[in-house]
């Protein structure tokens, strides 16, 4: 929204270059380097740097003390026959349907359920305080909301205080501590801390919509169903490009959670490849194997974005085209 | 923004027709349950902050409290010296958001304004380093922070969010300036005024609401971190809020009301901000999401 804020007018073209020329006879950009100059070396101290090191350094077998060794690409060789890294990316995918499939689904109905009806037929009031308590968990430490998840699902904490009080208490179970369980739950966690996003972006992208052609297509007696696929899905389709690329990134990225929910247990159940790469780096101390999981994540991470970034500029072109 | 645009077509309403009467209910009552399911954890951490380790272990998490209990909050308060946690989040939250801004609005002026040579490549490597994982930098950061002394400080997480959050921002306020109105910026320039004149006195001023949906978006993200400070900042006098409740986690001093208690207190200056910031939060939002 605020990208159009400060478009008060649309650029002009560029003014007669003579004029420029006059003015300033070196080449005109050239000052502005200077503008860039903290900021690149910022970046090279912080980004550019420490990852090209890293690159190097999963060619290398080291514990963090002396020299790191040279052994070319045993580390990812390794990898391929690593379990547990082939699990952490199972469990990718899994991030990936609870932090994105569903949250997306999810938030489309709620975002249209909570524009159209509520925000229309109540007042925008409640719209707003019922989107507020979708969003909470987006802004608070993901690691607390964590913590106090740990602790609702405990064997002693309060979920299974809940199966008790409504006489399911025969379902009572260790939910983290299970290899079966705990990835299911951890997922439906995911989806409560994720939930907000979509909604809130989509509840957005809606008041673009021309309510006109809402009335319209009622009018033509298109159902609810109609509508929104035929005008909602159609119109937001740019909103939902976008909240699939973050979330995408964010489920792949995703550590805090796990850290403060399972610690990628039991077994391995819930471990992610953020958090195989800390613990190969702090507890294992092997950094050249901890950098190839590294390299692999941001790898993949790269390639699904510009794929993602591929088929959105397509879909674009093509609507032009029509 | 947005906001402004509708109300003219949407004041004409349509009124109401034939099923909508009763599903317009059902829809509140559904959409408000699940409004009222995502508080419900923290109704339990509220309601076990305030119960003593016995009363839990007897009555089991569901109870109400018999007694008005807050030694669980004092021993967390003094235990991990929250006051100390708190400056600390809030020094490297608030000079990571000063800084990172300042860093986005120069390389942004550079790029989208001065438009040097490269720029879409650069604009590119900014947008790249958004999506890496903060596990392809961490190890070579905490090995530089320890080689040039300065691990475990909070000026090395300062210096580390700075550049990443300013990734992000370059790249939004880039995108924004590359459509600055030109006749501005050459009114200003033949009236005499030089770049950096130009920056301040007429870039900025129409910058401002951007600048301060970033500030605000730089401010809680550098709040919320965790992976950089839980490697970076190792003891009790530089540790932030949610590190120190984490890692106190699994303690046995940690009985569930203590539990309870650090994450009602570290919960609450971010649940503040959220109240406090609001709008701006649904306008940022919005606004990441348009590019």
């Amino acid at each position: 929204m605020a990208v159009p804020d400060t478009a008060v007018a649309p650029a002009t073209p560029a003014p007669p270059a003579a004029a420029t020329r006059r003015r300033r006879p070196s080449r005109p950009d050239a000052a502005y380097w200077l503008y860039l100059l903290p900021g690149a070396v910022l970046f090279l101290l912080v980004i550019g740097g420490p990852l090209v090191y890293t690159g190097y350094l999963s060619l290398t077998r080291w514990s963090g003390v002396g020299d790191p060794s040279f052994i070319g690409l045993d580390n990812y060789r390794n990898l391929l026959h690593d379990d547990v890294f082939w699990t952490s990316f199972q469990n990718t995918v899994a991030m990936i349907v609870a932090m994105v499939l569903l949250p997306t689904l999810i938030g489309l109905v709620l975002a249209a359920a909570l524009f159209d009806t509520i925000g229309r037929r109540f007042r925008p009031r409640t719209a707003a305080a019922l989107r507020a308590a979708f969003y909470l968990p987006q802004v608070l430490p993901v690691v607390v909301a964590g913590i106090v998840w740990g602790w609702i699902l405990r064997p002693d904490g309060a979920f299974n205080g809940l199966l008790d009080a409504v006489g399911l208490g025969a379902l009572r179970h260790d939910w983290l501590g299970d290899p079966d369980t705990a990835l299911p739950v951890v997922m439906a966690v995911m989806i409560w801390v994720q939930i907000g996003y979509p909604v809130v972006v989509f509840m957005a992208a809606l008041e673009r919509v021309d309510p006109e052609l809402y009335e319209a297509a009622e009018i033509d007696g298109a159902g609810w169903w109609h509508r929104f696929r035929a005008i909602t899905l159609a119109q937001i389709r740019p909103e939902t490009f976008v909240v699939g690329l973050t979330c995408t990134i964010a489920a792949m990225k995703v550590f805090g959670p796990i850290y403060a929910l399972t610690r990628g247990g039991p077994e391995n159940a819930t471990n992610v490849p953020s958090y195989f790469a800390y613990y190969t780096f702090f507890k294992k101390l092997h950094v050249g194997y901890g950098s190839a999981i590294s390299m692999v994540l941001t790898l993949i991470i790269v390639v699904i974005s510009v794929l993602f970034i591929r088929a959105q500029n397509r879909a674009e072109r093509r609507d032009r085209g029509i | 923004m947005a906001v402004t645009l509708t109300p003219p077509a949407r004041a004409r309403r349509v009124p109401d027709r034939h099923h909508r009467g009763v599903t317009r209910w059902i829809v509140l009552a559904l959409v408000t349950a699940a409004a009222l399911a995502m508080l419900v954890p923290f109704a339990f951490m509220l309601l076990n902050a305030f119960k003593s380790p016995g009363d839990y272990s007897t009555n089991g998490p569901l109870s109400w409290p018999s007694e008005f209990y807050t030694k669980g909050l004092r021993t967390y308060w003094e235990q991990v010296d929250f006051p100390v946690k708190l400056w600390n989040s809030t020094l490297i939250a608030g000079s990571v958001a000063v800084l990172a801004v300042l860093v986005s609005l120069f390389n942004a002026y550079a790029l989208g304004v001065g438009r040097v040579r490269g720029r879409l490549w650069i604009i590119g490597l900014f947008l790249l380093a958004n999506m890496l994982p903060q596990e392809s930098l961490i190890y070579p950061l905490y090995h530089f922070a320890k080689e040039a002394g300065l691990y475990n400080t909070r000026l090395a997480v300062i210096i580390i969010f700075t550049v990443i959050q300013s990734a992000f921002g370059t790249y939004l306020l880039a995108s924004v300036l590359g459509t600055f109105p030109r006749t501005l910026l050459e009114a200003a320039a033949l009236d005499g005024a030089g770049k950096w004149r130009i920056l301040w006195r007429v870039v900025l001023p129409n910058l401002r609401p951007t600048l301060s949906v970033l500030l605000v978006f730089f401010f809680i993200w550098t709040w919320n971190e965790f992976l950089i400070p839980l490697v970076m900042l190792i003891d009790n006098q530089t540790q932030t809020v949610p590190v120190a409740l984490a890692s106190l986690q699994g303690d046995r001093l940690m009985d569930a009301p203590t539990t309870n208690a650090g994450s009602l207190l570290s919960l609450v200056p971010a649940i503040l901000f959220f109240l406090i910031f609001q709008r701006t939060l649904a306008r940022g939002i919005t606004a990441g999401a348009e590019k």
